[in-house]
């Protein structure tokens, strides 16, 4: 176990560095991270800085994106990512907490090991594929046969209503589903396992069927973890980028219908970026950018302060 | 009184669908990859570099090359600063100034890699106008530096702590005890935190397209614009080429293979720890 013949080694070698100078580079490590963090920040609010200037808190409400006038609202990008996030997480919520009860208390061992494998490699996937594949796949499917299902029976709802595209808020909001279902899955699984080994004995016991059980027993125990599940989910939904910009459709508007295109923050930068040509398109890209960063830091720093609480004592950490 | 462990029952097969749908469409996307993909792997393909639009046949050799590069560098890059402040956090990390990077870490994890990228842009590109493989190094060295901090001080917090104190006890340095006794004993787990980060940087596209910009040709000089594997399968799949479109699922296959393997790395590396 102890490793002793490094210690000789060690011993061997013990003058390479002084502890000193040692110390020192662990604090430097330290300490580039803390300014790689503030360097975030710093850069893209100085990079945003023009936009800022000349448009002010209107950038935020008005839906005009016009490079060739320079008129810039970010509006339409806005609705986008919040509307194809809010699809992502009411499928992903719902698919991803269920299939955690069911992998951290029913399913039998046997099962249970290589769903949560597949589960957990399904979160490797790479953005890109799960871009292809909705694009060239689930797409055409909710194109021919979803949509015009759903405005056939939900067409008086405006969100079903209209013509379709393949490429539409719809669409992004499903393949973000997908992309987050993983993150859900896997935390609300050891959150309701860490809520199990206290309650599970005593519940049954007490009569209560496993069902009964995991739904008024366990899941409200785990509430607040399972809570800080999707807002993590939801975070990675916010600023998921390339999956996002292959299947919305990237029109800067606003549709009622979910079967329209449209644009996400993330997407508007990964496909205008570089041909910004000038200097107030590119900073106003930027500033969509910070917008990203400071609602995903606010976004993630809350579903860790949720899941801390929950999480931390059963691990000892 | 029969009505309850119905629902019960029914509610346990729900559940179990759901678990279902979502392993279901892993093995779904893995099917398409792999019917699209497949056939147009080849020899060529995977020693070629790009053809010009129009012109059949064509590999992705120069990314591959490239995406090997940008990570290799981002790898060189992160690994020293993210096990030193594993390091920190692990031995000498108490105390509020400890949480705070504690939570940075855990929040720049979820810091989308668009924003990231474009911080790589403003201090990387746009000061020598020029993109570069550099510039995506270190975009994806700081997408990895949360997940090599964070499995870091677990990893040495794991080891305990009674081999560090002998170490010291027997009088060599506290740098010696800690590069040569306590690092190598954590050794599977840095493993495992440092291959979860090169496969999480592996696949990721969006932070290339405004730094490495991707390239058609032969590139090993990472101060100039590079190709990059995920980057290919994102032009091919948005362009309007029938024969890109199969070039972009091939590629999508080798991506998800080399992500697959690396993550079943960590895994092995995890669990040659846990049996020892």
């Amino acid at each position: 176990m102890v490793p002793f013949d490094r210690l000789e080694e060690a011993h061997a070698r013990r003058s390479v560095l002084s502890d000193r100078s040692f110390i020192a580079a662990i604090y430097c490590a330290t300490i580039v991270f803390v300014a790689v963090v503030v360097g975030l920040f710093v850069m893209l609010f100085a990079g945003s800085w023009p936009a800022i200037q000349s448009f002010g808190l209107k950038f935020f409400w008005t839906s005009s994106w016009n490079p060739v006038t320079s008129q810039f609202g970010a509006l339409p990008m806005i609705y986008g990512t919040v509307v194809s996030s809010a699809i992502a997480i009411l499928l992903a919520g719902f698919v991803g907490v269920y299939a955690a009860a069911y992998l951290a208390d029913f399913a039998p061992r046997l099962v249970a090991r290589p769903l949560s494998f597949l589960i957990e490699l399904l979160a490797a996937v790479p953005s890109v594929v799960f871009g292809l594949w909705g694009l060239f796949v689930l797409s055409p499917v909710l194109r021919d046969r979803a949509d015009p299902f759903l405005e056939a029976h939900f067409g008086f709802v405006p969100l079903f209503s209209g013509p379709i595209f393949g490429t539409s808020l719809l669409t992004a909001g499903v393949i973000l589903a997908i992309m987050i279902v993983p993150t859900v899955c896997a935390i609300s699984r050891d959150v309701i396992m860490a809520v199990l080994a206290e309650h599970r004995e005593g519940s049954l016991a007490l009569g209560a069927t496993r069902w009964e059980t995991m739904w008024r027993v366990i899941l409200p125990g785990a509430k607040s973890g399972i809570f800080g599940a999707c807002v993590l989910a939801l975070g990675r939904a916010l600023g998921e980028t390339i999956a996002t910009t292959m299947v919305i459709g990237n029109k800067p508007a606003i549709a009622a219908s979910l079967f329209q295109p449209s644009y996400t923050l993330a997407s508007v930068i990964a496909n205008e970026f570089t041909e910004a040509t000038t200097a107030l398109y590119q900073s106003a890209l930027i500033e969509l950018g910070l917008l990203l960063f400071l609602v995903s830091m606010v976004v993630n720093g809350f579903a860790r302060l949720l899941t801390w609480t929950v999480l931390r004592p059963s691990r000892g950490r | 009184m029969r009505l309850r462990h119905l629902a019960s029952g029914a509610g346990v097969v729900g559940s179990g669908l759901c678990a279902g749908i979502a392993a279901g469409i892993l093995m779904l996307i893995l099917a398409y990859v792999v019917r699209e993909g497949a056939p147009a792997v080849n020899w060529s393909f995977l020693t070629g570099v790009p053809h010009p639009v129009g012109v059949p046949g064509g590999g992705v050799a120069n990314g591959i090359v490239g995406s090997a590069i940008i990570v290799g560098l981002a790898t060189v890059i992160a690994l020293p600063i993210g096990t030193l402040t594993g390091i920190y956090l692990a031995l000498y990390g108490r105390g509020p100034f400890a949480d705070a990077i504690r939570f940075l870490a855990d929040v720049l994890s979820g810091i989308p890699s668009i924003a990231i990228g474009l911080f790589a842009y403003t201090i990387f590109v746009a000061p020598f106008r020029h993109f570069s493989g550099a510039s995506a190094s270190v975009a994806f060295a700081i997408l990895m530096l949360p997940l090599i901090i964070r499995t870091g001080e677990e990893a040495i917090g794991g080891v305990p702590k009674r081999v560090r104190e002998g170490a010291l006890a027997l009088g060599i340095s506290s740098y010696a005890a800690t590069m040569h006794v306590v690092v190598p004993a954590a050794r599977a787990g840095l493993m495992t935190g440092l291959l979860l980060a090169v496969a999480r940087v592996t696949g990721e596209t969006a932070p290339l397209l405004f730094t490495a910009f991707g390239s058609q040709f032969w590139e090993l000089n990472p101060t100039n614009p590079m190709a990059s594997l995920a980057l290919q399968v994102f032009t091919y799949a948005i362009s309007p080429y029938e024969d890109w479109h199969q070039q972009a699922w091939a590629g999508a296959l080798l991506l998800i293979l080399a992500v697959f393997i690396l993550n079943v790395l960590a895994r092995f590396a995890l669990r040659s720890r846990t049996s020892r």
